[in-house]
């Protein structure tokens, strides 16, 4: 099957790229920079340049489409432009170019209104009451999304939860970056039970969806290790895989939303470029519990992770051992 | 509809309004199997039965369902008038007359509509098929006063102000809910009654109540209650006990008139039982139950669980048999003993804390205190039937207390300190003793507490004291004047054969409580041949016969050494605290009447271990003699089992396991304990392990299992004793309680498999025939793709250096719930949380060694136990505290 993968110079995007071709597909990627992917045909370009993603689309049967704004801070109008307006446009091209299936890669946070979620299922996307620009954006791409389902033009969602593993930027180094500051508090002394995803998994679900589109199309489901851990266990076994001290100071939950709220504003405000100290959206997801129930997803995936959350510590702790050995960790960091 | 109360000018038309979901059960093509009539109280509305209404449109068991608005009430007419009782319940049979109602019909009652659709149900014999009624009351006891709240809303000075100028009486009857109800409910209630002018009803039917015998509406209700005692239709009555008004004493009322209803009452409901709880699941349940009885025909639907009768499932495993042997009453060893060659040796005893005994009686003055005593308690009153409640610590007065009530007929109420204050006043309130004999301290708990029944104290006590506490005599002054009066009617009419002292096997003759460790403690009735079951039982079991002679450190057991022939005593301790138990009060005892038999708890035998080092030699040497040692109530720990065996080298170590309900279920000796350790290590026996092993069952008694479902529930009727298949445990035999006592929905669920009792435990066999206990069904964990019992994870967690408590708990849905393990540490930690890495990583290996996959690991500085054994952790409680905390909150105690 002929496959193109938008967003595949990302770590998720780059390991679907990876397993479709392992699985002898035929894979186009797209995307601004190269994927990196060894055995794939790249096509640049940006998701809002229609002519690109024809040349990319032509010939595809199968598309996942994962490329999108993923930040906290930014403008709402870049996120609307690439998420919404990049996802309306492509599910359009990708139906002149008579593709039969896309997954599209979403975020639990598009039903997430702050509230602790534990062992709920995939809620329906809501705009509305999504927290910030990104989950906003992603709520409403869904929704267009899973509204363009017919029988010859198969939709799916997948929302991985909490993607990480080896490589990872979104939270691994980030978590890494502010531990080795003292920057990272654990809020509420770190009880709050947090599903997690490590990366390999949630691209095998992501592939899964394209194999199962029978059975998953016109649905969300949200994907995750099904591994609860408290968050304060989870950021310590991070930090114990990259060689930095685990955060030790708490800080009440409430008082830190009421912070990174504030802190937000200001930032954005001052028009900073580096992510601020401390936001609302962060606050609230390191205080608050959310995990999944992962029954349904996997009976229609028929799928379950390969790589324990244990295991994918380990696999944490080897990719940056001989790394902190050469460069000393506070170099690294940085 | 044209009315015909006196209250109405002849032919004077009245309009109603009534929720009927008949016409709903037409258009849908269903036939009812007959009608509720629901008759709400003052001041709410045919709103009330809104539950019932939909739930009777159910196409599986469809019921007309009619709910009136009285006249002057809810939306039906303001007529002006002044409805008395009489007319109001006239005026129930002219709209059932107007709307043509056919049998069968079934009388819903609350409040004041209790007593006005009873005396609908007086008038129509011939439609009348069942009644239900919910706090209400038909009869007050002219000697006593009204409850305070009505006194005061009868008061002159506030009755037309609090009860129609203002909305007054709406809001505070409103407020009775419990948990409060939701805003919108609350607005529809009180839609009806917006407005002065639309609230005359409300305070008209206050100022119907009749206070005494001069009240114009007391014939009526007279009547009523009268009446009530003819009715041999079905009743249910579903009682929100938390009632300021229709309290526990309504209901006992009731339940005299109506001796064969079905009760049912909602620990923590109040007046407005049908916002408090749901009522339509127990009501439609109870209609299916009593089909036929209610219906005239088969009803439809297949509640065969209910029901259990027609063709009964097919159990590969029978329920025990009915024992045929004769009945042997439980005093009966006392005459025997009494006027054998033993008579003038000791039968039971009490020890001084100084080591000496106390007190002592023998076989003869044994049965002669009984016999005074029953003649006592039979002037005071004391009859077939009348709930005594005890609150005697075990001894020689509680023993001739106890055989005394028994042979009388009465029923013993027995509700163990243990419980504490608060669950004991639940309990003893919801048992409505008619008597109560108890100590200095139960006599000034209950007259602070208001517990019910005339007191009686042990001891005479000084004027001013008995005036106090409310006392009207004591068991001393009984006794004396029962011997007056047994001397004077000479000694040959005092036998078993008086006929007053025949008591019926199969009647009720003790009401016992539950621990309270899985929620408010349940009262569990038995009747003399299940006593007498259990005696038997324990005497086959442990061989304990006449001869015997016991050291009863453990109160339930305590009182069966007469009724065994055994000669008892009592060590010096705190009863209520077992743990005060003392190596030195043991021995002593044990010395005292050189035992063979020991009984005592757990937690008593952690104390005697503790407290070994002040034995004397001799001392020593008496426990050494001791044959036979019983310790029931909560698993007994290996190591603990091993030092008491040090202490008593020659003795037979039993943990017995067993419930309130069904003492004792099986038997294990400590080497069987050990043996079958041995079979975990090597594997060689199917089913070993995960669990606590309590061997195999005891005298006259079946078990079977009940496999678990998916959801965490028992929900089959497949009995089995297969090795290895996990299920709720059953039970049955001989001694098993009769019933749960005014818990009808409780008693439903643990007797749904006809012939057995349900026991809320969870375990499994092994091939060598064991029973392992794997914890309480409702501690049952339910994670995706695996049903969690408790106790095996536990015990992989505890054998931790760093452990000394654990407890597996669930949080989340049905279904996919994320497992956690609370631990308490060694040493303790001084706040509760979440464990450090470290140890979530060992503990998350221990459990997964048993087969759980744990999520998070919480610590806490002490788990939440019971008071009894201090043992049994409130797994239910730790499970709400560690959703909260992982959630998100705030860790606080759990």
């Amino acid at each position: 099957m002929r496959v193109l993968v938008t967003g595949a110079s990302g770590l998720l995007g780059g390991d679907v790229a990876r397993q479709l071709v392992r699985q002898g597909h035929s894979v186009g990627t797209f995307q601004r920079r190269p994927s990196g992917v060894d055995g794939v045909e790249d096509f640049r370009g940006s998701i809002n340049d229609d002519a690109a993603l024809r040349r990319a689309l032509a010939g595809a049967e199968g598309v996942i489409h994962l490329a999108a704004k993923v930040s906290i801070t930014g403008r709402a109008e870049e996120f609307d432009a690439v998420n919404v307006e990049g996802t309306r446009r492509l599910l359009h091209l990708a139906r002149e170019a008579e593709v039969r299936d896309v997954v599209f890669v979403s975020s639990p946070s598009v039903a997430h209104s702050g509230a602790a979620i534990m062992g709920l299922g995939a809620e329906q996307a809501d705009p509305q009451h999504a927290r910030g620009d990104y989950a906003r954006t992603k709520a409403e791409a869904e929704l267009l999304a899973l509204a363009a389902d017919r029988p010859d033009f198969r939709v799916a969602a997948v929302r991985p939860h909490i993607v990480w593993g080896p490589g990872d930027t979104q939270l691994v180094e980030r978590v890494l970056a502010r531990a080795s500051h003292s920057r990272l508090p654990l809020l509420d002394s770190g009880a709050a039970l947090i599903d997690t995803t490590y990366v390999d998994n949630a691209a095998s679900a992501i592939v899964a969806a394209l194999h199962r589109m029978e059975h998953v199309h016109g649905r969300a489901v949200v994907v995750s290790n099904g591994e609860p851990r408290p968050i304060g266990e989870l950021l310590a076994g991070i930090c114990a895989a990259g060689g930095v001290a685990p955060p030790s100071w708490s800080v009440p939950g409430g008082l830190a939303r009421a912070v990174g709220a504030a802190v937000e504003r200001v930032w954005t405000w001052a028009g900073r470029k580096e992510e601020p100290p401390m936001t609302r959206f962060l606050a609230e997801q390191l205080s608050t519990a959310h995990w999944f129930d992962q029954r349904v997803t996997r009976e229609l995936l028929n799928w379950t992770p390969a790589v324990s959350i244990d295991e994918g510590l380990a696999r944490l702790a080897e990719h940056y051992g001989p790394r902190a050995s050469e460069t000393g960790e506070t170099d690294r960091l940085r | 509809m044209r009315s015909t109360s006196e209250v109405d000018a002849p032919g004077a038309v009245r309009r109603w309004h009534v929720l009927d979901n008949g016409a709903q059960l037409t258009r849908r093509g269903l036939t009812p199997i007959g009608t509720l009539l629901c008759v709400h109280g003052n001041p709410t509305w045919s709103y009330l039965w809104r539950t019932l209404l939909s739930a009777g449109t159910d196409p599986a068991r469809p019921w007309r369902v009619v709910a009136v608005d009285q006249l002057d009430m809810g939306y039906s007419e303001r007529t002006g008038t002044f409805r008395r009782l009489a007319d109001r319940v006239n005026d129930l049979g002219d709209l059932t007359d107007a709307l043509g109602l056919e049998g069968p019909v079934v009388t819903v009652g609350h409040d004041w509509g209790g007593v006005i659709s009873s005396g609908w149900a007086l008038n129509h014999p011939q439609l009348l098929a069942g009644v239900v009624l919910t706090n209400t009351a038909v009869h007050h006891p002219s000697d006593s006063p009204l409850p305070p709240a009505l006194r005061l809303a009868l008061h002159p000075a506030v009755h037309r102000w609090g009860t129609t100028t203002s909305d007054a009486f709406l809001r505070v009857t409103h407020s009775l809910a419990n948990p409060p109800l939701p805003a919108d409910v609350r607005r529809a209630f009180m839609a009806p009654y917006r407005g002065a002018g639309r609230r005359d009803g409300v305070g008209n039917f206050v100022a119907d109540i009749p206070a005494n015998a001069s009240h114009p509406s007391f014939p009526a209700l007279t009547h009523v209650a009268d009446g009530l005692r003819g009715l041999k239709v079905p009743a249910l009555m579903l009682w929100g006990p938390k009632d300021p008004i229709f309290s526990d004493r309504y209901l006992k009322d009731l339940i005299s008139r109506l001796p064969h209803a079905d009760v049912h009452r909602f620990e923590g409901a109040g007046h407005l039982v049908a916002e408090d709880k749901d009522i339509a699941g127990p009501v439609f349940d109870w209609l299916a139950v009593h089909g036929t009885d209610i219906s005239g025909s088969a009803v439809s639907g297949d509640d065969s669980r209910l029901v259990g009768a027609n063709g009964a499932p097919l159990l590969p495993n029978k329920p025990a048999e009915e024992e045929k042997t004769a009945f042997r009453p439980l005093w009966d060893s006392l005459g025997q003993l009494a006027a054998g060659s033993a008579k003038e040796e000791i039968a039971v005893a009490e020890m001084a804390p100084d080591g000496t005994v106390s007190r002592s009686l023998s076989w003869r003055q044994l049965d002669q205190g009984v016999l005074d005593l029953v003649e006592g308690l039979r002037e005071a009153g004391v009859g077939h039937g009348s709930r005594v409640s005890l609150m005697v610590p075990p001894g020689t007065d509680l023993t001739v207390a106890l055989y005394a009530c028994l042979k009388l007929g009465a029923i013993v109420v027995v509700a163990d300190a243990g419980l504490g204050t608060k669950g004991m006043s639940r309990a003893v309130k919801g048992a409505t003793a008619d008597f109560l004999i108890g100590i200095d301290k139960a006599l000034a708990a209950a007259s602070v507490l208001g517990w019910p029944g005339r007191r009686i104290s042990v001891q005479d006590l000084p004027t001013a004291r008995r005036r106090i506490l409310g006392v009207e005599t004591s068991l001393h002054a009984l006794a004396e004047s029962g011997s007056r009066s047994g001397v004077a009617q000479g000694n040959a009419g005092r036998r078993e054969d008086h006929p007053l002292v025949m008591v019926d096997p199969d009647a009720p003759s003790a009401v016992l409580f539950t621990s309270g460790s899985t929620g408010p403690a349940k009262g569990v009735v038995y009747t003399h041949r299940q006593l007498a079951a259990m005696r038997d039982t324990v005497a086959a079991t442990f061989g304990i016969h006449s001869g015997a002679r016991l050291v009863a450190g453990f109160a339930p057991f305590a009182l069966l050494g007469p009724a065994l022939g055994a000669v008892s005593v009592t060590p010096a301790m705190d009863v209520t605290a077992p743990r005060t138990l003392t190596a030195r009060a043991l021995a002593e005892a044990v010395a005292a009447i050189d035992a063979t038999v020991v009984f005592a708890s757990p937690a008593a035998l952690r104390n005697v271990v503790a407290t070994r080092d002040d034995l004397s030699g001799s001392l020593m040497r008496a426990l050494a003699n001791v044959e036979l040692l019983l310790s029931a109530g909560a698993p007994v720990p290996e190591p603990l089992l091993a030092e008491v065996q040090q202490l008593m080298p020659q003795a037979s170590l039993h943990t017995p396991y067993g419930m309130t309900e069904a003492l004792p279920v099986t038997d294990i000796s400590f080497e069987e304990i050990r043996a079958a350790g041995a079979d975990v290590a090597t594997g060689a026996v199917l089913g070993a392990g995960n669990g606590v092993c309590v061997g195999t069952p005891v005298h006259g008694a079946r078990l079977a299992i009940v496999a678990l479902a998916a959801d965490g529930t028992a929900p089959g009727e497949n009995c089995v004793t297969e090795a290895g298949v996990t299920g709720e445990i059953v039970v049955s035999a001989p001694h098993v309680k009769k019933t749960y006592d005014r818990l009808w929905l409780t008693e439903q669920e643990s007797a749904g498999l006809t012939g057995w009792h349900r026991t809320g435990d969870v375990g499994h066999f092994d091939a060598a025939g064991r029973l392992w206990v794997e914890g309480r069904l409702a501690h049952v964990v339910t994670a995706p793709g695996a049903v969690v019992t408790p106790v095996g994870a536990e015990q992989s967690i505890e054998r931790l250096d760093a452990v000394r408590l654990a407890a597996i708990a669930g949080v989340g849905p049905t279904g996919t719930q994320a497992v956690v393990a609370v631990v308490e540490t060694e040493p303790p930690v001084p706040k509760a949380g979440p464990a450090t890495p470290q140890l979530a990583g060992r503990v998350r290996r221990a459990a997964s060694e048993a087969g759980v996959h744990v999520s998070a690991v919480l610590v806490v500085p002490a788990q939440p136990t019971d008071v009894r054994h201090n043992a049994k952790i409130d797994r239910t409680r730790l499970a709400r505290w560690a959703s909260r905390v992982l959630a998100g909150g705030r860790p606080g105690k759990p």
